[in-house]
C-alpha cells in the first residue's frame, strides 16, 4: 500500500487552511498524546498555519506513562508550536470519587472525554478550532471514545490508515522515538492497541483497504488467504461501531427533518 | 473566421451558494483574462454557485432568459466570450446543472448536463433533472461543443459533438480528487488527462478542460485544468492546487493538419454505427 506523501501532505495542509479560514479561523488546538496520530496532525497544522497558530495541549492523567509526555514535548520542541499542560487527574478522579464500581473501560472513556472538554474549552480561549487525531483504521473499527478522542471540528487524518500515518510521519520527520514505539491509547498502564484489538495494524490495514476502499468480496478475500474468522471479526467490529460514525438518531415527524432530509454542507455559504 | 484565438481557463474556487460573491469573481476574472489577451474564458462546472449544493439548488437557480442578476456578466462579455456554469430552472420547475456560452453580451447557448453522477460521493440525480439534448453552438471560432464533467466520461457525447461539426469541445468540471496511492498525483486527475489526450487525438479536436479549485466539506478540487491540441498534446496546464488562470493560443490550422495525418473522422461510418446501435437497442428491448 503505497502513499504519495508529498501530495497528501500538500492536500491536507490546504484542507486545514481552507476549512479553517472559511469558518472564520486561522488557529487550531490539538491534543498531543505523545503518539503518532496526534503528532502527524500537529505537524500538518504547524506547516499549514505556522507554529504560532497551533496550540498543542498535553493532558496527562496520574497513571499516564511519563514517556507519553516526553514524546509529546519532543513534538512541541521540533515544531516550536505553542503548548500547555493541563492535568486531567482532578477532573476524572473528582467524578469517580462517587463511582467506586467503575472499571478501567469507564475510566478510560472518562479520560478521553475530560480531554475533549479541555480541548473545546481551550479552543474558545485560543479562538481556534479543535483539530482531530482519529485515523481511518480507528474510525472503521470504532476504536475510540465517542464524544471523546473522536470529537473534533476538522480531522486531517481521518482518511488515512494507521500504516499511512507511519509513512506520512516519516515524511514529515516526526521524532524517531514516536515512530519507534508501539501504538497505545495509554488509558491504563501497559495498554497496547494491538494486544487489545487482537490483531496487528499491518494485518487489519491490509484487510480494510481491500474491504472498504477496493470493495473486494468476502470470497475473493478468502481466496487471497485472509482467515475467515479474522475477516468476520473485523466486519463485525465495523458494523457494531457504525453508531460512533453517525450523529444521534432523530425520529422523523415533519416533512423536513434535521437528520433525515435537510441536506446542506457545513461549508454552506462559506 | 479567424484561424487563431486565445482561450483562458479560469480555475476558480466559488463560494458555496453565494451567487453575488461568485458573480463578482466572474466579472473580475473575465476582465483579467481580457486584459491578458483572451478571446474566450472558460469557467468550471457550477462556477456561479459552487458544486455540492444539495438543498440549495432551488435557492440559487436562474432562468437565463429572465435573469436580471446576470446582466453585469453579460455586459462584460461584449468583446470577449465566456462559458460559465450555473443552475438553470425551467418553466416546468426542473433544475438543471447547466453551462452557458455568452458572447456579444448575450447568452447564445445553454447545455444541460446529460449524465448526472449518482454513485459513490455523488448524488446529482437527487437534486437535478437530466438534459435531453446535445447541440453544438456556432461561434466566431467555428462550432463548439459544451460538456459538463461526467458527460465526457460517456465518449458518445464527444462523438456526437464532433460528428455535428465541433472542432473545439469545452468541458466544465468540478471533479474532486480521489486516490493518493500512486506517484503521479490524484488517480482521478490522471484519469482526466488520459481521457482528454486520447479523445483529442482520436477526434482531432481541441479539448478545453476547466476544473475548479478549493474545497467543499473536505472534498478537495485539485484543478489541473488543461488545453489539449488535436494531436493529443497538453499545450497549457494550470496548477494542481488553488486558483489559477492559464492562457493558450488555439490554431484551427492545427486541426486541418492533424486530420491530414489521421483522417479517422473522414472515414467514420455513421451509417454502420447507427445500424448496429439500432440493432443493439432492439435486442436489449427484447430481453
Amino acid at each position: 500500500m503505497q502513499l504519495n506523501c508529498p501530495l497528501v501532505s500538500q492536500v491536507l495542509q490546504g484542507f486545514i487552511r481552507d476549512e479553517l479560514s472559511k469558518a472564520g479561523f486561522h488557529r487550531v488546538v490539538v491534543g498531543l498524546s505523545g503518539g503518532i496520530d496526534s503528532a502527524v496532525s500537529c505537524f500538518l497544522a504547524a506547516r499549514a498555519l505556522g507554529p504560532e497558530n497551533v496550540l498543542a495541549v498535553m493532558m496527562p492523567y496520574r497513571t499516564s506513562s511519563p514517556e507519553s509526555l516526553s514524546d509529546a514535548r519532543a513534538v512541541v520542541e521540533a515544531l516550536e508550536v505553542k503548548s500547555e499542560i493541563v492535568e486531567i487527574t482532578s477532573i476524572v478522579d473528582g467524578y469517580f470519587e462517587a463511582q467506586s464500581q467503575a472499571g478501567s473501560l469507564r475510566r478510560g472513556n472518562a479520560m478521553a472525554r475530560a480531554r475533549m472538554i479541555v480541548l473545546f474549552d481551550k479552543s474558545m480561549e485560543f479562538n481556534a478550532l479543535v483539530l482531530g487525531t482519529s485515523n481511518k483504521t480507528e474510525l472503521l473499527l470504532g476504536y475510540g471514545t465517542l464524544f471523546g478522542d473522536m470529537a473534533s471540528s476538522i480531522n486531517p487524518i481521518g482518511d488515512l490508515y494507521k500504516a499511512d500515518i507511519f509513512k506520512l510521519a516519516r515524511y514529515l520527520q516526526v521524532p524517531q522515538s514516536i515512530l519507534d514505539k508501539k501504538p497505545t491509547a495509554d488509558l491504563w498502564a501497559g495498554q497496547s492497541d494491538e494486544d487489545e484489538l487482537g490483531f496487528t495494524y499491518a494485518e487489519v490495514d491490509e484487510l480494510l483497504h481491500e474491504l472498504i476502499d477496493r470493495r473486494v468480496s468476502r470470497r475473493e478475500l478468502l481466496e487471497r488467504g485472509f482467515k475467515k474468522d479474522f475477516v468476520q471479526l473485523v466486519v463485525n467490529r465495523i458494523r457494531g461501531s457504525q453508531f460512533k460514525r453517525r450523529g444521534p438518531v432523530v425520529c422523523k415527524l415533519s416533512p423536513r427533518s434535521v437528520s433525515h432530509d435537510f441536506h446542506y454542507l457545513r461549508d454552506w455559504g462559506m | 473566421m479567424t484561424g487563431k484565438f486565445t482561450v483562458a481557463l479560469a480555475q476558480v474556487s466559488p463560494k458555496l451558494g453565494l451567487l453575488r460573491e461568485n458573480l463578482q469573481l466572474h466579472l473580475d476574472t473575465i476582465r483579467r483574462a481580457q486584459s491578458e489577451g483572451a478571446d474566450l474564458v472558460v469557467f468550471p462546472e457550477l462556477s456561479l454557485t459552487g458544486y455540492i449544493l444539495q438543498d440549495l439548488v432551488p435557492d440559487v437557480a436562474i432562468d437565463p432568459l429572465n435573469a436580471r442578476s446576470l446582466q453585469p456578466l453579460l455586459q462584460v462579455c461584449r468583446d470577449i466570450a465566456c462559458v460559465f456554469g450555473f443552475v438553470e430552472v425551467s418553466d416546468r420547475y426542473n433544475y438543471y446543472n447547466a453551462a452557458a456560452y455568452v458572447s456579444e453580451g448575450r447568452i447564445r447557448h445553454v447545455h444541460r448536463k446529460l449524465y448526472l453522477p449518482t454513485y459513490g460521493m455523488f448524488d446529482e440525480m437527487r437534486f437535478f433533472a437530466k438534459g435531453e439534448k446535445l447541440r453544438t453552438v456556432p461561434t466566431p471560432f467555428g462550432p463548439f461543443g459544451l460538456l459538463i464533467c461526467e458527460d465526457l466520461w460517456h465518449p458518445s457525447t464527444l462523438y456526437l459533438h464532433v460528428q455535428d461539426g465541433a472542432r473545439v469541445v469545452v468541458t466544465l468540471s468540478s471533479s474532486p480528487g480521489r486516490g493518493v496511492r500512486t506517484h503521479e498525483g490524484f488517480q482521478t486527475s490522471q484519469g482526466w488527462e488520459t481521457l482528454l489526450k486520447a479523445l483529442s487525438q482520436f477526434y482531432t479536436i481541441y479539448n478545453l478542460y476547466a476544473n475548479r479549485a478549493g474545497i467543499e466539506d473536505g472534498a478537495y478540487f485539485p484543478g489541473g485544468s488543461m488545453v489539449v491540441n488535436p494531436v493529443g498534446e497538453v499545450i497549457a496546464r494550470s496548477q494542481t492546487s488553488g486558483e489559477d488562470l492559464v492562457l493558450a493560443e488555439l490554431d484551427l490550422d492545427e486541426i486541418r493538419r492533424a486530420r491530414l495525418f489521421t483522417p479517422v473522422l473522414r472515414d467514420e461510418r455513421l451509417d454502420l454505427t447507427l445500424r448496429e446501435l439500432t440493432r443493439i437497442v432492439r435486442q436489449r428491448s427484447q430481453t
